[in-house]
């Protein structure tokens, strides 16, 4: 790939963006749960704090959570582009963003137990690529902590417990299991991305995917957005609350997206993001240079 | 924020101290803590020396983002981590260090709840992800342990803080305010689990 230099220095940019400052519609979207809080709650002030935290973050050009995540890339390439010279490079920005402190010494050896320096390493991070019309280069970040991950869950219906059958309401009473299971430990209020069908991996995966999703948009699917909109109130009815300590903002958002099945299989995957949703994405010049920022 | 009062509470954490507090409360916590991670947990657990003195101390979950410039260490980010992967280990490292305050994010259940019972200990509760707001009460790096071994993400760092904000969540007597949420979201959860919805596509 020629232009390695220029491509660097976006790929970092783009990076340290997504960790030090929360997109617009998140931060909105933190704002609206603010006003659903009582005065002199202890959710509201979870909340101020966190808005607080946002605005920091973004003064001293530093990382929002400590916890930088797994760095999940999502490019778009035109056809024929060197996607092994893609992923070296953002290797490489990866490992200074690192070193300067944008992100933390964040990836293990899962055998050794030893701490990579770089955040470079098997599995990490990780890349998906796809083939785009376009002659530029679409690229988007996300970062995931790990207490958010730690809570997502994935279902099999019928579930007997849960009384969910294959249908869209079975669908309602896992997620809102999850919910109810998550509690506050994935930092409420956070978003759910769910995927109804695929196997076990790809479950997982198009539940993630679903927080490219901006915030204030809703499935295009009719019957999809309405059990979004479901979830969504139902949740906070639950009043978990900001961070699990009560109150009504248990949740920003949820996101659904579906995937075709085998006729045995019905999955439900609940992927959790805390209300850190660190995502941004920018359009790039195949010979590296940032043309404008997306979201 | 100002509207809930704050209760102070500062180092060394005296058994009168921390026993006055009350679940739900609003507590600013001043002096000395040590970070503490997963590996630093299953260390002490498992009989390894402590190298500082953890008598009527804090044990902070917290990996800090920690940059070395003009030779100081400097906390970039300090949010606490999830607390709940430590709970099998906390009744022992409680009792035997006389560890007093507890603080990092998320639920506990009544293994907790009776370990700080029993010890006279409490667990806050601190916003999760709020790094900046967090690590701005960090007003010193007084040392690091076992840095080499565990990395710096999980080793012990020895910080001063300065009216560090929190909720007490779990009290001296084992009462717990995360409990009585999830009691109320359980009731929820079974009335809304009695009202489905035809979705039709």
């Amino acid at each position: 790939m020629k232009q390695h230099a220029q491509w660097e220095t976006s790929l970092f940019e783009l990076i340290r963006r997504t960790s030090v400052d929360l997109p617009p519609d998140v931060e909105q979207g933190l704002r609206r749960a603010l006003a659903a809080e009582k005065r002199g709650s202890r959710g509201r002030w979870v909340l101020e704090t966190i808005l607080e935290n946002v605005q920091k973050a973004r003064e001293n050009d530093a990382p929002l959570c400590q916890d930088t995540g797994s760095l999940v890339f999502h490019f778009h390439v035109p056809a024929g582009f060197d996607t092994n010279a893609l992923s070296a490079v953002a290797r490489v920005a990866v490992a200074r963003a690192t070193r300067l402190g944008y992100l933390r010494q964040n990836t293990i050896d899962s055998v050794s137990g030893e701490a990579y320096e770089t955040n470079v390493a098997h599995g990490a991070p990780q890349f998906y690529f796809e083939q785009c019309a376009r002659s530029t280069v679409d690229v988007r970040l996300i970062m995931k902590g790990g207490g958010s991950e730690n809570v997502g869950r994935q279902y099999s219906l019928p579930d007997g417990r849960l009384q969910a059958g294959r249908d869209l309401d079975g669908v309602r009473r896992c997620v809102l299991d999850a919910i109810a299971e998550a509690r506050g430990n994935g930092c409420a209020p956070g978003i759910l991305g769910v995927c109804i069908g695929g196997d076990r991996a790809s479950g997982y995966e198009h539940s993630k995917a679903q927080f490219l999703r901006r915030l204030d948009d809703k499935s295009e699917v009719k019957v999809l957005a309405r059990l979004e909109d479901r979830i969504l109130r139902d949740s906070r009815l639950l009043e978990i609350g900001p961070m699990g300590l009560g109150g009504s903002a248990t949740l920003m958002g949820v996101k659904i997206g579906a995937l075709s099945r085998l006729p045995a299989s019905f999955f439900v995957t609940v992927s959790y993001m805390c209300w850190a949703l660190r995502r941004r994405g920018a359009l790039i010049s195949v010979n590296g240079g940032l043309k404008r920022w997306l979201y | 924020m100002a509207v809930l009062t704050p209760r102070r509470l500062n180092y060394p954490f005296t058994p009168e101290q921390v026993g006055g507090l009350r679940a739900g409360q609003f507590v600013l916590v001043s002096g000395v803590v040590y970070t503490a991670r997963d590996r630093l947990h299953k260390f002490l657990f498992e009989g390894g020396k402590s190298p500082a003195d953890l008598k009527n101390g804090a044990l902070y979950h917290c990996g800090p983002v920690v940059v070395r410039k003009d030779g100081h260490w400097q906390v970039r980010a300090a949010g606490p981590t999830t607390s709940l992967r430590e709970e099998p280990y906390l009744p022992r490292i409680i009792k035997d260090h006389g560890v007093r305050v507890v603080i990092g994010k998320g639920s506990m259940g009544k293994v907790t709840e009776e370990a700080c019972a029993a010890g006279g200990c409490v667990y806050l509760h601190a916003v999760g992800g709020a790094a900046q707001v967090l690590a701005d009460k960090v007003v010193a790096v007084q040392n690091v342990f076992l840095g080499k071994e565990f990395g710096l993400t999980e080793a012990m760092w020895v910080l001063e803080l300065k009216d560090f904000p929190a909720i007490v969540a779990i009290d001296t007597h084992g009462r717990s305010l995360l409990r009585r949420v999830q009691n109320g979201s359980q009731r929820a959860l079974r009335k809304l689990m009695d009202a489905p919805e035809r979705f039709v596509p």
